[in-house]
């Protein structure tokens, strides 16, 4: 059979165009938005809080009127923190599923092209955790963020570790992507200019994916470090607190915003290896006065808002209100109105720069207790 | 460099090697008896590791607190189920492609590791996964802070990797079964005319490899603690490079590739730089094969008439 009979044909032509005006007509009382991150592979628990976040935040916009008269609806985009996946989601969400704009991605290292995909369009996109400062160090005028920047975590770890622990010997590692190499670098960039870069002696990169540090541990413990500093995240973070600790090294150990979440606790192997262990992050968002309310729902539901939950609520908020206010859904003129205006939010009340970063933002130390929880450290 | 930490090294290098090599048998078994590289291999570990920590977790919760037993029960438990997945891996994926061309059943293999690794990332959630640790002793040798340390795990791993690596020297050398393996290695269709069942030879390759991969899989969770769905893949190319680095089809030569692999990573690593250790690893794979293009301790092939 080669040819396709005639009523092949025109149940096809049916089908196509019902599709279209079904589509048509959801285009009419939605707004779509998409949600990107790694929902799936070794970082879905970042993932999980955007998403948990957005959508709490797309009910009650939702239940406030929406947006302009129109309902909110998310769209999910997993990134899984692999850039070439990044680059795919970005452009699906684009041609297939025509958002409007997008809160996203997680790692930096996808963040950073995908938003190139995203610019191209002039598709607003709001990254609710990528601190890397070339996310928005690149001029494209679409991109803002909801969190801060590794060259503000990064010293603030600095200064702890040289005033507050008196660290003479310092171990520097990072795993060799965009965001823990950076933020390794922007550590070590304020030890220089505290004078104490000379107290660095040894800085290396680890593989992401692997779990046998040990080499690297012995090497630490051969340069006598009193002080390792990670950039990375948990699932790397996890087995390296653990071999150090396995090895008998007694050393401060520090790390960022990534390495900030109780899923290290299961990759170390145990609250005992965490314990005591410091890290920099977003300031704990579920503290604040203006997200009680949030808190409380989401807790209710049956989800803690830990971590990046409330900023992923925040980033739709905020383009929300950018909808709301600008009155159209151009990227270009929504980013303008952005940069013009102060939005209130679950986190208060937020201002950004010509560049898209955030005027005011704020890192804090946490420590991690015996039992597997963490502390924001008091100043 | 100190002694003891030149030592700590060697230690580091050899228990990682010993995780290579036992991994490394599956590659080089397979390879020998049927000239195809499994690449669904490295994920037949990653799933004795979920296995691991699934009889772990159901025997404690029936309440058994005799740790040696449970560590028993569960490698004893996690080799038969994991046997069991690569029976099945090989009837299903590469017995119906025995007669077709080779790139198809390499084809296939890639496949089924995508199989593996989607299905337990749908079944049991794309998170990591952890142990908690359950030996903490370790074994201290010299005073104050210059000490050599392994850990009793470590310690298991060696002494376990090695003894499999006998046991398996002496059925492939010693029994009738290995006399098969070993007739149907050197000429399928001849050893078939002399009665026997080369298919079932097969399977048993693929049963001995992924019960191999499973104790590997078991020492691992034990030692390191935490794995998600996608351990095999880094763990699974390491192990491959030590198999073509000792040798592919050579039993013994996985071990030795395992070990040099893992042991020049550890010294790499400790002595120069941790960035670069897997390319000086590749790097000495590649002067190896320029040397002695069958690896250290294969046999060059000769062409069949």
């Amino acid at each position: 059979m080669n040819q396709p009979s005639f009523s092949r044909c025109l149940l096809a032509m049916a089908l196509a165009s019902g599709l279209s005006l079904s589509s048509l007509a959801n285009a009419q009382d939605t707004i779509k938005i998409g949600v990107a991150g790694p929902m799936t592979g070794g970082y879905a628990t970042f993932g999980e809080q955007f998403w948990r976040g957005a959508s709490q935040a797309a009910e009650d916009i939702n239940a406030a009127g929406g947006v302009d008269g129109k309902q909110i609806e998310l769209v999910k985009g997993d990134d899984a923190c692999e850039p070439k996946q990044a680059v795919a989601v970005a452009n699906r969400l684009l041609d297939q599923d025509k958002v409007a704009a997008v809160v996203g991605h997680f790692c930096s290292s996808s963040t950073i092209p995908a938003s190139e995909v995203y610019a191209d369009a002039g598709v607003l996109m709001i990254t609710p955790g990528s601190t890397n400062p070339q996310v928005t160090e690149r001029g494209l005028p679409t991109v803002f963020r909801m969190c801060g920047r590794d060259d503000q975590q990064g010293p603030l770890a600095a200064d702890f570790i040289v005033n507050e622990l008196k660290a003479k010997k310092i171990a520097v590692v990072h795993d060799k992507d965009t965001y823990g190499q950076g933020i390794a670098d922007a550590m070590r960039a304020r030890l220089k200019e505290l004078n104490a870069d000379d107290r660095v002696v040894l800085y290396e990169g680890l593989t992401r994916g692997e779990k046998d540090f040990n080499a690297l541990v012995t090497k630490i413990k051969a340069a006598d470090a009193d002080t390792v500093y990670f950039g990375g995240l948990y699932n790397e973070a996890g087995p390296l607190l653990r071999q150090l600790r396995e090895q008998g090294l007694k050393v401060n150990f520090l790390s960022g915003d990534g390495s900030l979440d109780p899923a290290i606790v299961t990759t170390a192997g145990g609250p005992q290896f965490v314990e005591g262990a410091y890290m920099t992050s977003v300031r704990e968002a579920r503290n604040i006065a203006s997200s009680q309310d949030v808190v409380k729902k989401m807790k209710e539901a049956g989800f803690d808002p830990a971590g990046f939950t409330l900023y992923a609520y925040a980033a739709l908020e905020a383009i929300a209100a950018s909808m709301n206010g600008a009155k159209t859904g151009d990227g270009m003129k929504l980013a303008e109105w952005l940069k013009a205006h102060t939005v209130p939010t679950v986190l208060g009340p937020k201002t950004w720069d010509a560049k898209g970063d955030l005027n005011e933002t704020s890192f804090s130390l946490f420590v991690w207790g015996p039992d597997g929880n963490y502390t924001e450290m008091q100043k | 460099m100190d002694w003891h930490i030149l030592a700590q090294q060697l230690v580091n290098g050899l228990t990682l090697g010993s995780i290579y090599g036992l991994i490394a048998i599956g590659y080089t078994m397979v390879y020998g008896i049927v000239g195809m590289i499994n690449f669904a291999h490295g994920d037949v570990y990653m799933v004795s590791a979920y296995l691991t920590a699934i009889c772990l977790a159901v025997l404690f919760s029936f309440g058994i607190d005799s740790l040696p037993f449970a560590l028993l029960a569960t490698l004893a438990t996690t080799m038969l189920i994991t046997a069991a997945y690569g029976w099945t891996i090989e009837r299903v994926a590469y017995r119906p492609l025995r007669g077709a061309p080779r790139l198809a059943p390499l084809i296939s293999a890639i496949g089924m590791s995508l199989v593996l690794q989607n299905g337990v990332q749908l079944s049991q959630g794309a998170k990591t996964q952890g142990v908690p640790s359950l030996i903490p002793a370790t074994l201290r040798f010299g005073e104050g802070d210059d000490f050599v340390q392994i850990t009793l795990v470590q310690l298991l791993i060696v002494v376990v990797s090695l003894t499999s690596m006998a046991a398996l020297t002496w059925l492939i050398q010693r029994t009738s079964l290995g006399r098969q393996c070993r007739a149907t290695q050197q000429d399928r269709r001849m050893a078939a005319i002399l009665g026997i069942n080369t298919d079932r030879i097969i399977s048993t390759v693929f049963v001995i490899g992924a019960a191999m991969a499973a104790i590997a899989g078991v020492l691992v969770t034990l030692n390191y603690g935490s794995f998600d769905f996608y351990i095999g893949f880094v763990t699974g190319i390491k192990a491959f490079t030590a198999a073509v680095l000792g040798g592919i089809g050579s039993l013994p030569g996985a071990m030795l590739g395992g070990l040099i692999l893992g042991l020049s990573e550890a010294l790499f690593s400790g002595m120069v730089n941790t960035d670069y250790k897997d390319v000086f690893a590749f790097s000495l794979l590649v002067l190896v094969l320029i040397f002695r293009p069958t690896g250290l301790l294969g046999k060059p092939e000769v062409e069949k008439v």
